[in-house]
């Protein structure tokens, strides 16, 4: 039965170039591979601009799954060699285990510096709802961290809990946004803060006759409210941009905007390689220390 | 002096009948969606098993989650004072008391006479409570009644590195796939849920003679990890340790009820 | 910089944080912690660019700050945490 269950979880892997650079001019190739829990993106940069990245979904071990999201990211390039590369930093959840990297940065740092790339110099808040963690980062003018917070151990908030939500209602996790809306009065938000007990109140709400959509919009507003709790511990200062895979659900942002009163930014770039842009710029910048690979 | 202790918890409703000090008789109910019908239910068991009926009894005391809900009751007792009460009442020289159930965890430090001298509560976080236990269970395709005397066949200590009950599914899932012993995993699981109970009792201190309570109490490998962990040599467990809030809820009404 | 190390979770908020323009690495906190909580490291890992030496909360203890530091927090007539307590420059604090 399980396997007949539709995958309403997948999204699509991606790799993209930018066709206007040359590899062969730059002075410094960069490469930053973030191995999520989830997600794993390479970036590949030519002296501090994205050149090209891959985008996929995490293997079952971090070495192998930053091996194969570098080659995808590589397989978009006018073929660039591998040795071209000057300085490779590994970040996220998995960047211990990534036998080709240089050294790490933790995805705090990274998704500061890569937010300040995507979104530019105006933000100073940035929210990553990831698959199993949440950060709340404060950054300045330049991307430097000045106050963060992460929160990887409970599951509340995070993509994990959703997903959860979205198993137990038979939901696409895809429509769960726009579900969550196609209500009458918003509902008061799910109490447990737990995801183990916010699904028996779940259970229960749906005995008492609640409908599927209405626990969606209590769920989303309960996980709004666990975000903005975490949010406010850290601050929030304009302008605010969100990244992660959770940006893409509208029943969690647009509770929060309304929370929070202010907009999250926009940009024309993937918001899940924020974390691996930061990372091939810090890169980038070591190599400008002299501190790369030379061939 | 006949009264009744009923302990309406997440999971089931306990009821049990004391005369003058001694357990006359207990009786279970799912707690299900209504409360106040398994109180009901529980109560009535336990009367008829006991052969006494309701107006021979003095006071009954209330505890447990879902007490605020119902009316059956004479006298209102604060969870952490029942299991106090009934801490004094099995063993009179133990001066801490930790109770486990389907959704809490908690510890009390208790004087002579029983009452309650400082206190630590979680029924907010899954991790520290048997729905900890329950869920990995479940991702260990191991019947729950079993996955505590699987945990005692194993010496290896692998750790665990989730802490969130979600988060661990997967890792035990992880463990299985990995070709892990159940058995390993299983006492894994039972360390996990036992160093944060050990926590709890170390924050208002580790008096001798510690006293295990409440569902969770059934559980032999979650009792082994505990005494591995607290370092002691034995932990004083009452007979059915699962009624122990309904016990002291009976105690307590027998002290304060009219 | 305002790093929180910790959690939150259904139970509260566990959160140390240690201010990184304070923080010297002078390894004091580490010494004084009795479940081991710190460690000083070479360089921030949260920022690549500084040289000097930073005290962090060590990553397999930062999920179980709760736990890890229950026996500095009875609830009732608490001492001072010998963390906050041995670091000169004030740099640490905890939310609970």
């Amino acid at each position: 039965m399980a396997e007949e269950k539709p995958e309403f979880w997948r999204w699509q892997e991606s790799n993209w170039v930018n066709p206007e650079i040359d590899w062969t001019k730059a002075e410094f190739i960069t490469v930053g591979i973030d191995v999520g829990s989830v997600s794993s993106q390479a970036v590949i940069m030519a002296d501090g601009e994205v050149y090209a990245y891959g985008n996929m979904r995490t293997g079952s071990d971090s070495p192998s799954s930053a091996e194969n999201v570098l080659k995808f990211a590589l397989d978009a390039t006018n073929n660039m060699p591998r040795e071209r590369i000057n300085y490779a930093i590994g970040t996220g959840y998995g960047r211990v285990n990534i036998p080709f990297s240089d050294r790490t940065v933790t995805e705090i740092a990274c998704h500061a510096r890569g937010a300040h790339y995507i979104y530019g110099n105006q933000v100073r808040t940035v929210l990553d709802v990831g698959g199993q963690d949440i950060k709340v980062i404060r950054c300045d003018d330049k991307g430097k961290v000045t106050n963060f917070l992460m929160n990887d151990k409970c599951a509340a908030g995070t993509g994990r809990g959703m997903e959860v939500f979205a198993d137990l209602l038979s939901v696409p996790i895809g429509a769960v946004g726009d579900r969550s809306f196609e209500i009458g009065a918003e509902p008061r938000p799910v109490s447990s803060m737990c995801v183990v007990y916010a699904k028996s109140e779940a259970t229960g709400l749906l005995r008492k006759g609640w409908k599927v959509n209405e626990v969606l919009a209590a769920y989303c507003s309960a996980m709004s409210e666990r975000i903005y709790f975490l949010l406010e511990r850290v601050g929030v200062e304009a302008e605010f941009a969100v990244t992660g895979g959770l940006a893409k659900n509208r029943g969690v942002i647009d509770r929060l905007k309304k929370r929070i009163g202010m907009e999250p930014m926009k940009t024309k770039w993937d918001t899940q390689i924020a974390g691996a842009v930061g990372a091939a710029l810090f890169g980038y910048a070591l190599c400008r220390k002299g501190k790369g690979r030379h061939r | 002096m006949i009264t009744a202790g009923i302990d309406c918890g997440a999971k089931y409703t306990k009821a049990v009948i004391l005369e003058d000090g001694q357990i006359v008789s207990r009786s279970l109910a799912l707690t299900g969606f209504d409360q106040s019908e398994a109180v009901k239910q529980a109560l009535e068991k336990a009367l008829n098993d006991a052969g006494i009926s309701r107006n021979q009894v003095t006071a009954v005391g209330g505890t447990g989650s879902g007490i605020r809900l119902i009316s059956d009751t004479d006298v209102e007792v604060n969870d952490v004072k029942a299991i106090a009460a009934a801490a004094n009442l099995f063993f009179p020289n133990s001066h801490t008391v930790a109770d486990v159930g389907a959704e809490h965890g908690r510890a009390a430090k208790v004087d002579e006479a029983g009452n309650v001298v400082d206190f630590a509560i979680n029924e907010k976080c899954a991790a520290g409570t048997g729905a900890f236990i329950e869920a990995m269970a479940r991702a260990l395709e191991t019947p729950l009644e079993q996955i505590g005397a699987l945990a005692l066949t194993s010496d290896k200590s692998i750790p665990m590195n989730a802490q969130c009950t979600i988060f661990a599914e997967s890792e035990v899932v992880g463990l299985i796939h990995a070709g892990t012993p159940k058995a390993d995993i299983s006492k894994a699981i039972h360390d996990a849920i036992a160093s944060r109970i050990v926590s709890m009792i170390r924050r208002i201190g580790v008096n001798p003679d510690i006293v295990i309570v409440g569902g969770v109490a059934q559980n032999p490998g979650f009792l082994d990890a505990v005494r591995r962990e607290l370092g002691v040599d034995h932990l004083f467990v009452p007979d059915q340790p699962e009624y122990a809030a309904a016990v002291g809820a009976a105690v307590v009404a027998a002290k304060e009820g009219k | 910089m305002l790093a929180h190390y910790g959690y939150s979770d259904g139970s509260g908020k566990y959160l140390i944080t240690i201010d990184t323009d304070q923080c010297n690495g002078c390894g004091e906190c580490v010494n004084a912690c009795p479940a081991e909580v710190f460690e000083v490291l070479d360089e921030d890992p949260n920022d690549p660019f500084r040289e000097e030496p930073i005290a962090v909360v060590r990553r397999d203890k930062n999920k179980k700050v709760k736990y890890e530091c229950g026996a500095c927090k009875p609830p009732t007539d608490r001492p001072p945490l010998p963390c906050v307590t041995a670091c000169e420059r004030g740099a640490i604090s905890h939310s609970w």
